[in-house]
């Protein structure tokens, strides 16, 4: 299957870029994003009401051309983040810097960022418009920003046949008429047909059975190498991120527990919720199957998260002092860890002395 | 795990037969289901896999006459714990659903409703098919909200369902589907969206559940390493039908329908080697609106000879418990081990003229 997408179709524009090589594509400062919860008539009056802390300081980079891969438990604020990065809900604070202009402001306008960046959503129901045909829902994006009609609807015939949806049989389907993993490579060609820079792939391949996920996989690769795009790439498929992704994000209730190269962080985890979630992963020996999961309880409300370090109440490492001190994201060697282990001087037996610390 | 649930033929619970699943609401008929055999037995777990847009959901969803009735055609015979499924009225159905069979769905938002709260959903379900005291059933919604495991479990039957993490949802989710005591329960990709921590956490209450209370359960799912843990049988889909179906032992090790063998190896160690490519099945699925007739599979089939494009294989017996519909199961065996150290991009480059 060679159809072929002109480079006029998708990718970034050579001359957008500012900065070099060297300059992070995005950059995000202490990103928080709070939910307000219902308040009581007692809070209302106490002017206080609680909130759902889903982001809660969260720092990363993504260099041009890479995958980052982000992973973590259901509910720690993985699609949150995604939609602020988009700008879909207002940040409570923190700042997103994208090649070299904070976004938002007179040198980089939304509408002008909008149109680099697009995400795959999560749920791929909700992200089509149910009353347009899919062939039509994939134009539209590049409508919008003044393609003419029968271009674009050659682009998202073009995009359709790459992510393995004949069009002839499936372009004027409606999303109802689709299965599951059908839906979300609507979703994927839809997201590509913008010639977006960064895309943003939320649980993008999950629905998909593993030889068109190979497929998809693949097709995203070509994509990144001919265009030079750069992908934020959520999942808990852990085989797959491993693949994929230059770098590893692992977020935990709100905020960065671990980052570092791929292969680095799958072979020799830091932090010990990184450590948990790898030895959760399923065995795939019929003879040897999981008999006690790694990791019991819940991940603790995000409305009332513990003091001290997040992981503490689960954590088989976890001292006094892992209650009391919040973990720094330490950086050494490329790899970042917000545990106190890794942290030397922070007074949990298993740091080094401070010695060295500046 | 239990292996002594892994005969099909003792008293199945679950028996699908020919079922066929026409959808008429599009411009073009669409066959989505046709043709498939299928049978669980009480207190076995079988996992439905296969290619997406196979007809796996549209499979379940028909064990619950899920469909909407003006759009869709259903032809054979689905028989669950006694009853003829497709011969029920709509006061026996509404008495059949949530008692007799049940479903997890893949998204629990969509199945909980968000203006109440999870605990008074449980009740109202309860009630609804039990002459029971709002007291006592409430005293039942604590007993499964403890069975599946949530912390907290009196205040957490007063929360919304936007109040929950996604894992606690699944696992109220799962509470809800039990609430009425079901004999079979119908999974529809159970542990998609949730974290490796949570998965292996519902995948084990599964097992759990399927002991203790003798729960006949068919799920479906994409990922291979779920299915190893919880399944006593694989029944593999492709185009609407039933292609390979045994113990999950044998379907890992020793798969012999040429699809599920592409399926595998497309799985196996190593096959996600950085930086390579990965291995996928060349050419694309049927078109359900205009089946061949012969093999649904020969267009990309590695194995096919002119006699696949005639009929359509029958089922072949590869041990009593282990079917296979292709015409060269001769040709397969051993062919896992063959294969595994080549890593070309396609799998098995199609012959088929
Ligand atoms: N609109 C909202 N109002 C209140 N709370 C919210 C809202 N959206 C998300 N949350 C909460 O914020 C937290 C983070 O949610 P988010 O969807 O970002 O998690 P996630 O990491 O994507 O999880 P998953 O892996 O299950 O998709 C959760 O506790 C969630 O319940
Ligand atoms: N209402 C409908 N009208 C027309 N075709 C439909 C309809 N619903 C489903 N289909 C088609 O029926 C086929 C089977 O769909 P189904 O949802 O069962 O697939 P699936 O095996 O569950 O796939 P996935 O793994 O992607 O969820 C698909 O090819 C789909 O396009
Ligand atoms: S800081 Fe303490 S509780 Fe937190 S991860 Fe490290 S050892 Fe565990
Ligand atoms: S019947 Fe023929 S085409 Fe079909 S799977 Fe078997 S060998 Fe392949
Ligand atoms: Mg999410
Ligand atoms: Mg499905």
């Amino acid at each position: 299957m060679s159809i072929g997408i002109s480079v006029e179709h998708i990718g970034a524009d050579p001359h957008g870029d500012r900065g070099g090589p060297a300059q992070p594509l995005l950059t995000v400062k202490k990103l928080v994003k709070h939910f307000d919860l219902k308040k009581s008539f007692l809070e209302t009056l106490n002017g206080g009401g609680k909130v759902v802390r889903a982001v809660d300081g969260v720092d990363f980079k993504v260099l041009k051309g890479e995958t980052l891969g982000v992973v973590g438990e259901s509910g720690c604020g993985k699609s949150t983040t995604a939609r602020l990065l988009m700008h879909l809900i207002e940040p409570s604070a923190g700042e997103i810097v994208f090649n070299g202009e904070t976004v938002g402001s007179p040198a980089l306008p939304l509408r002008e960022y909008r149109r680099q960046v697009q995400m795959v959503f999560q749920d791929s129901y909700s992200s089509l418009n149910p009353r347009l045909t899919i062939q039509d829902s994939i134009a539209f994006g590049p409508q919008v920003h003044g393609v003419p009609k029968r271009e674009a609807l050659t682009r998202a015939r073009d995009l359709l046949a790459r992510v393995g949806l004949e069009p002839s049989r499936f372009a004027e389907r409606y999303p109802h008429e689709l299965s599951g993993g059908q839906r979300q490579r609507v979703n994927i060609a839809r997201a590509l047909a913008s010639e977006p820079r960064l895309v943003i792939l939320d649980e993008a391949v999950s629905a998909l059975d593993k030889s068109v996920e190979a497929q998809v996989l693949n097709l995203l690769m070509d994509l990144k190498d001919e265009f030079g795009l750069t992908y934020i790439f959520i999942s808990h498929d852990l085989h797959v991120v491993r693949y994929i992704s230059d770098r590893v994000m692992v977020m935990y209730l709100g905020k960065v527990a671990e980052t570092g190269p791929a292969e680095a962080l799958f072979e020799r985890p830091l932090h010990p919720y990184t450590r948990a979630l790898l030895s959760s992963m399923p065995s795939m020996d019929p003879d040897h199957r999981t008999e006690e999961a790694p990791l019991a309880g819940d991940p603790p409300n995000p409305i009332d998260p513990p003091p001290g370090c997040r992981f503490h109440t689960r954590c088989p490492h976890a001292e006094a002092v892992c209650a009391q001190q919040v973990p720094s994201l330490e950086s050494e060697n490329g790899r970042e860890a917000a545990c106190l282990i890794h942290e030397p001087g922070s007074g949990h037996s298993d740091a080094r002395a401070a010695i060295y610390a500046a | 795990m239990s292996e002594s649930h892994s005969n099909p033929t003792a008293s199945p619970i679950v028996s699908v037969r020919d079922l066929r699943v026409t959808f008429t609401g599009g411009k073009k008929p669409v066959e989505a289901v046709n043709g498939v055999d299928l049978s669980v037995a009480r207190g076995e777990s079988v996992a439905l896999i296969g290619e997406s847009g196979s007809g796996k959901s549209v499979t379940l969803r028909s064990l619950l006459r899920l469909h909407p009735e003006r759009r869709t055609r259903i032809d054979g015979r689905i028989d669950i714990a006694g009853h003829d499924v497709l011969a029920l009225g709509s006061k026996a159905l509404a008495d059949y659903r949530g008692k007799v069979a049940s479903m997890i769905f893949q998204e629990p938002l969509l199945a909980l409703d968000p203006v109440y709260t999870v605990g008074a959903q449980i009740v109202e379900s309860i009630r609804r098919h039990e002459a029971i005291s709002k007291e006592d059933a409430r005293k039942r919604a604590l007993e499964l909200f403890e069975r599946v495991r949530i912390p907290s479990p009196e205040r957490r039957l007063d929360a919304y369902p936007h109040e929950m993490s996604g894992g606690m949802r699944q696992r109220a989710m799962i509470a809800l589907a039990l609430a009425c005591k079901p004999q079979v329960l119908l999974a529809d990709e159970p542990t998609t969206a949730l974290d490796a921590t949570v998965q292996i956490q519902i995948l084990l209450l599964l097992r759990e559940l399927q002991r203790e209370l003798g729960l006949a359960i068919l799920f479906v799912t994409h990922d291979m390493g779920a299915a190893v843990e919880v399944a006593d049988r694989f029944a593999v889909m492709y185009g609407g039908r039933i292609v390979e179906e045994g113990p999950t032992r044998e379907v890992i090790r020793n798969p012999r329908h040429p699809y599920t063998l592409a399926l595998m190896q497309a799985r196996a160690d190593g096959a996600m080697t950085k930086g390579a490519r990965l291995a996928s099945i060349p050419g694309s699925p049927p078109d359900l609106a205009n089946l061949p007739v012969g093999c649904a599979f020969a267009e990309r089939c590695a194995y096919a000879q002119p006699a696949c494009l005639q009929t359509r294989p029958e089922a072949v017996a590869i041990s009593p418990s282990h079917q296979v519909r292709c015409l060269r199961t001769d040709a397969t065996v051993g062919a896992m081990d063959r294969n595994h150290d080549t890593a070309p991009d396609t799998l098995s480059p199609a012959l088929a003229d």
